[in-house]
């Protein structure tokens, strides 16, 4: 292999070369026809490639590695369905900002656009769900590509980048000269410290402010803004909600914490957004799951919005104050130049709140999602990095288990792909190899992508995954009873496997879980198992998720508890 | 459904539109995928583009776009800041006829018989423009001016019957030094 060196180098080994020169230690994958040149090269590699079962399972363990790592995820796959398997993993990232490098095979450049075996156009399959993308045409110009696609990637607001690779590139001789030549990016741009005189503008407003409110979302977690976070919103004594992506930006176990706000959130988040007098949104996007009804969205309440991304700037909200940087970075300056802010009454009104609205469960009907949840947090003691697909469980998930820093909460948000969470543990499992990963996921996403329990077997990963089986996709049921009279329609989840059995034929350990005397005794065999362990958590069938707010309504609306009992009914306004 | 809904989003938002659409100058890498990226920026807001004219620029590595289009000023803005975000884009800006030159050119075949012949000509001379083309059963006219002025001499040719039209859409300059 000494000889190499000397050899020139191919397309393939080149990018090797590059990505490990990158710092890269994983790749998440299948093999395929195209792409042998690659899978070859990585044979003498120190890059470890984990064979995944479905090229999904990759995309979501590359996301899941980079949300919990702050590193760039890094995805190979062949071309064709090898290549469009990977758009809804794609598409998620692309929704939460995640960095990720997805390398696909491609046929070769001569082929291109005759309908060669197993060619597809991935490259204009997935131009809107991309950061930026390459078709690499000659294999020279590989290691400004990979530096490029790894800059772009992971700067600015983060997100993945596709480099779609024709055989004969990987095949074909290196000559260039450098394996680190000069980027050739003009027209990218990103803003960091933002503009110290809207800054200064912050502070005034914050300083008139009597009933202020932190809002802090992905981009507070993206920047790690945790630490100068907390400094701030004790400086100015602001309660502090997050989204459901900011969870770990601020600790929810902090008394300024209200928790999560939105369709699913913390009444007395919810209650905040209606009575704030300002509003301060430190990366989030105002999204609809936070803002169902722009026009009743903080009436009267001054806005401020730091987002990294200028585009984000008035898309939603206008807001009365807007600074394009970075959060951690916008904050550290912002600090130098604000005092303490009289909230003391409007801290008072929001505990009384917290007090009258808490989030809560009971176990009279039997095991509820809530309660194992809530266990899995006292066993744990809050410090697991959860991981979670969508629907119900996951906003259970985001309501019992508290987050109190960044990259231990793992979800996906803005895309709400099912199938997420287990693989997204895997990948956060290799990234995290000594901390505790949990992914809590349902029936229904869980069987989308639950075949990667033997890349966890084979891995001997001690991932852990707590499947929460109503029998329903559950989420979808909950809004045909509210707002279809009940009218069910294609929610049954009839058909489940057995849980246990299922992680068993795979060499995975495997729980039951049936009563609530049983969760804490089980749940604590489970955490301390030296492997990988499958929950099944076998809940009662139907149950709501409240609060909630009705979706293209606005936090007036709130239902805090279901509309059948009655006494404490809808619409507390 | 939708459709009408576009529409109406539209409407009030034409009064405040400038007449003849937005004009939007961009500077982009030439490279492949670029006028993609770009194409499906507008299409995603639904913004119909009117006239699109890509060209090459004094430096090899870039190409200029400018585009042609109707609709809601705020739409228009996000547009414009979700193409300046895209990696192979260097500058995206709109401009309005104050300040910088804009330039079209159309060729139109119209129907000719010696009894019109006299008449196109005058026409012709009162728009500066000159036939490019001529046969005895029809005449090809080349004419350069603003979108205004070419759409007046595209109605006052209509009544001797137009065969054929093709334009190429708007493109400006920046007065002055200042780059486009």
């Amino acid at each position: 292999m000494a000889q190499q060196n000397k050899k020139t180098m191919n397309g393939a080994e080149t990018l090797i070369k590059c990505l490990e020169n990158h710092g890269v230690e994983y790749m998440f994958g299948i093999p395929g026809g195209v792409v042998i040149p690659v899978f070859d090269a990585l044979v003498n590699s120190k890059i470890k490639h984990i064979l995944v079962r479905h090229e999904q399972g990759a995309v979501h363990m590359a996301d899941g590695y980079a949300r919990a790592t702050g590193k760039t995820g890094v995805v190979v796959v062949t071309s064709g369905p090898g290549a469009t398997n990977t758009v809804t993993g794609i598409m998620t990232a692309h929704m939460d900002s995640v960095p990720l490098l997805v390398l696909c095979g491609q046929t070769t450049t001569g082929l291109l656009g005759k309908d060669a075996f197993q060619e597809a156009d991935i490259f204009g399959i997935t131009l809107p769900i991309v950061k930026h993308s390459y078709l690499v045409k000659n294999t020279n110009d590989l290691p400004r590509i990979i530096k490029e696609a790894f800059h772009i990637a992971n700067t600015g607001r983060p997100g993945p980048v596709l480099i779609d690779l024709p055989k004969d590139v990987t095949s074909g001789p290196f000559t260039g000269i450098s394996l680190d030549p000069a980027m050739d990016l003009p027209g990218y741009k990103f803003e960091t410290t933002g503009n110290q005189k809207d800054i200064l503008k912050i502070a005034k407003l914050l300083k008139n402010s009597k009933k202020p409110l932190l809002l802090v979302g992905h981009g507070a977690v993206i920047s790690r803004a945790d630490k100068i976070l907390r400094q701030l919103a004790e400086k100015l004594q602001a309660p502090v909600t997050n989204t459901l992506l900011g969870k770990g930006a601020f600790p929810e176990t902090h008394p300024l914490s209200l928790g999560m706000l939105g369709m699913h959130g913390t009444a007395y988040a919810n209650k905040a957004l209606t009575g704030c007098d300002l509003i301060f949104s430190i990366g989030s996007r105002w999204d609809d799951r936070i803002n169902g009804n722009n026009a009743e969205f903080c009436i009267g309440a001054k806005k401020i919005h730091v987002d990294v991304d200028p585009a984000e700037i008035g898309r939603i909200v206008q807001a009365d104050i807007n600074v394009i940087g970075d959060a951690r970075l916008v904050l550290e300056e912002l600090i130098k130049h604000v005092g303490p802010m009289d909230t003391k009454e409007w801290l008072k009104e929001l505990n009384f709140y917290k007090k009258e609205f808490p989030l809560h469960y009971s176990n009279e009907k039997g095991l509820t999602p809530q309660c194992v949840i809530d266990t899995l947090y006292k066993v744990t003691k809050g410090k697991a990095v959860i991981t979670t697909d969508v629907g119900q469980h996951q906003m259970w998930a985001a309501q019992f288990y508290l987050t109190d820093h960044c990259g231990h909460w793992i979800s996906s948000g803005g895309a709400g792909t099912m199938g997420f969470g287990f693989p997204a543990a895997i990948g956060a499992q290799f990234g995290r190899p000594k901390d505790l990963v949990v992914a809590i996921v349902g029936d229904g996403g869980f069987q989308m992508t639950c075949s990667e329990l033997a890349t966890a077997a084979v891995n001997k990963l001690p991932v852990k995954v707590i499947v929460i089986e109503n029998k329903y996709l559950g989420m979808v049921r909950q809004w045909q009873e509210l707002f279809f009279d009940n009218r069910l329609s294609g929610v049954d989840l009839k058909g489940n496997p057995d849980f246990v059995k299922l992680a068993e034929a795979y060499g995975v350990k495997g729980i039951k879980i049936s009563r609530p005397e049983d969760a804490e005794r089980l749940l604590t065999e489970a955490v301390e198992y030296d492997g990988p362990c499958l929950i099944h958590a076998d809940v009662i069938k139907e149950n709501n998720v409240f609060p909630m707010v009705p979706a293209g309504k606005s936090a007036y609306h709130m239902i805090t508890e279901a509309p059948n009992v009655k006494g404490k009914s809808a619409g507390t306004k | 459904m939708a459709k009408t809904k576009s529409k109406k989003e539209k409407n009030p938002a034409a009064a405040q539109a400038p007449k003849g659409g937005h004009t939007i100058s961009m500077l982009v890498a030439n490279k492949p995928g670029v006028l993609m990226r770009i194409a499906s920026v507008f299409a995603r807001r639904g913004f119909n583009i009117d006239a699109l004219v890509v060209s090459a620029t004094v430096n090899p590595h870039y190409s200029r776009m400018t585009i042609t289009a109707q609709g809601n000023p705020q739409i228009l803005d996000q547009i414009i800041k979700q193409a300046s975000k895209l990696i192979d884009v260097l500058h995206v800006g709109e401009h309005n006829p104050e300040e910088a030159v804009e330039k079209e050119l159309a060729l139109v075949k119209v129907r000719s018989t010696p009894a019109l012949r006299i008449q196109i000509k005058k026409l012709m001379a009162q728009f500066h423009a000159h036939a490019v083309d001529m046969t005895d059963a029809a005449f090809i006219i080349e004419q350069t001016g603003s979108t205004a002025e070419l759409d007046e001499f595209e109605n006052r040719l209509k009544k001797f019957g137009i065969l054929e039209i093709v334009r190429t859409g708007k493109i400006v300059m920046t007065r002055g030094k200042e780059q486009t």
